[in-house]
């Protein structure tokens, strides 16, 4: 992913501030010069295979998607470099998002579905213990 | 339609085969396949996405996930482990110590303990902030004096009628309220899970007096603050057989799995096999010693099908 020549590093995204006047990058892109936006690898910080593992699963999810791999740099640093190629000319950032709002939806329905389901389960359970009485 | 099926099986099975897995990977991602529409469509995962309960106490849950793929499922186990929050012991401040643990050994036991309190009622503690107040922190005591006991007898040996208070449990700990942590929290909900957890051990002349911060963490920063014993998932068992197995070798095939997957059945006198229940399955893959028998079953586990097991400590 790093056999780029030349580096273009742009700090863009989100900053999380920590404290008074001390922020810090969670999300950074680097595109190589000479590529328009449709490569770009995006490192993010604070993250590992959670994230990274099911993030690059929606994103191939997406058909406009050419290419979409992740990799942590190093086990000591805790950031992981995602890479996203998309067919034609439609920045990559897009199905980046894009994959970032299917996962929150994902995840909100499957907690919804798991907490009707435990609510189900108890229900069942309760009412089977009275009707032993 | 071999073909077909060949596809269908490489698509959603992961196949144990006799000196190798295959299928591992996911590989339903848009053109991979032609005629498969495999692009993400939420109403599809919604209408095919269920959650079964199949176990549920108080320590312990299982369930199944299907439609999902392993690598969702794979988050929420890592999530479990490590970025869900609970209390824990953090500070521990030593007044006296005179037993046979050290401090840093003791105060280290003390940040395992697991802590009934529900961590969504209380604050992370601020970075630097030394002292914490009522909403990041909670503050048992630990005051123990072990004493020698004068009703014993003579010649006993037992350290249990020799001494008094020389195992030093949870139970010895005590709540010490901040604040308006009394008007919050009702009298003995905010305690230790366990109370029969040992702690340390004392002879006469001995006493451990201390003072304990718990506060709100998640797994990554420690495993103390992990709510789980452990958390792990797996992939459905699929056990199928390709042809009837009858007689002797039913009862063989039976013994290959282990107990309960594979059902023996009279049928107008003779002795079928049918496979009752694949999710006892352990997959100790013992059929494929079996010269005749590993042609006639095919072991799989299911790729969109994951039973999610939790352990926790409360």
């Amino acid at each position: 992913m790093e056999e780029d020549q030349e580096l273009e590093r742009k700090i863009s995204g989100l900053k999380t501030s920590m404290a008074e006047g001390e922020r810090k990058t969670a999300l950074e892109m680097v595109q190589a010069a000479g590529t328009d936006r449709h490569c770009v690898t995006f490192v993010l910080h604070e993250e590992d295979h959670t994230l990274g593992n099911s993030l690059r699963y929606m994103i191939m999810k997406n058909p406009e998607v050419e290419f979409c791999g992740y990799t942590t740099t190093h086990p000591s640093e805790s950031k992981i470099n995602l890479r996203i190629q998309t067919r034609g000319a439609l920045p990559a950032v897009e199905p980046f998002q894009r994959g970032l709002n299917e996962l929150m939806n994902v995840c909100q329905h499957v907690l919804d579905k798991f907490e009707a389901s435990i609510k189900e389960y108890k229900d069942q359970k309760a009412s089977r213990n009275e009707s032993t009485f | 339609m071999a073909a077909a099926r060949a596809v269908q099986e490489m698509r959603t099975r992961v196949v144990l085969g006799e000196f190798g897995v295959r299928n591992v990977h996911t590989t339903d991602f848009p053109g991979n396949y032609s005629g498969y529409d495999d692009a993400w469509d939420q109403d599809r995962f919604e209408k095919n996405f269920r959650v079964d309960v199949v176990h549920l106490d108080e320590n312990s849950l299982e369930f199944d996930m299907v439609g999902i793929d392993a690598a969702i499922a794979n988050a929420f186990r890592r999530i479990l482990l490590a970025e869900v929050p609970t209390m824990a012991v953090e500070k521990v401040l030593v007044y006296n110590n005179t037993s046979i643990v050290q401090d840093e050994i003791l105060a280290h036991r003390l940040g395992l303990i697991p802590i009934h309190a529900d961590p969504r009622l209380f604050e992370y503690r601020n970075q630097g902030d030394e002292e914490g107040t009522e909403i990041d922190t909670l503050q048992f005591r630990l005051q123990v004096r072990c004493t020698r006991n004068p009703h014993a007898a003579k010649d006993s040996s037992d350290p249990n009628e020799l001494y008094v208070n020389h195992k030093v449990y949870t139970r010895h700990m005590t709540w010490v309220p901040l604040g308006n942590q009394a008007d919050l929290f009702p009298e003995g909900t905010i305690r230790p899970v366990h109370d029969d957890i040992l702690i340390a051990q004392l002879r006469p002349g001995q006493e451990i007096d201390l003072l304990m911060h718990c506060v709100k963490g998640i797994g990554k920063d420690h495993a103390k603050f992990s709510p789980v014993a452990t958390a792990s998932y797996r992939l459905l068992p699929d056990i199928t057989l390709l042809e009837p197995v009858e007689g002797e070798a039913a009862e063989e095939l039976s013994r290959c799995f282990s107990p309960g997957v594979i059902e023996v059945q009279e049928v107008q006198g003779k002795k079928v096999a049918r496979v009752a229940n694949p999710r006892l399955d352990t997959f100790s893959r013992e059929v494929f010693r079996n010269e005749k028998l590993k042609k006639l079953v095919r072991l799989a586990r299911s790729l969109s099908s994951q039973q999610g097991c939790c352990h926790q400590t409360c």
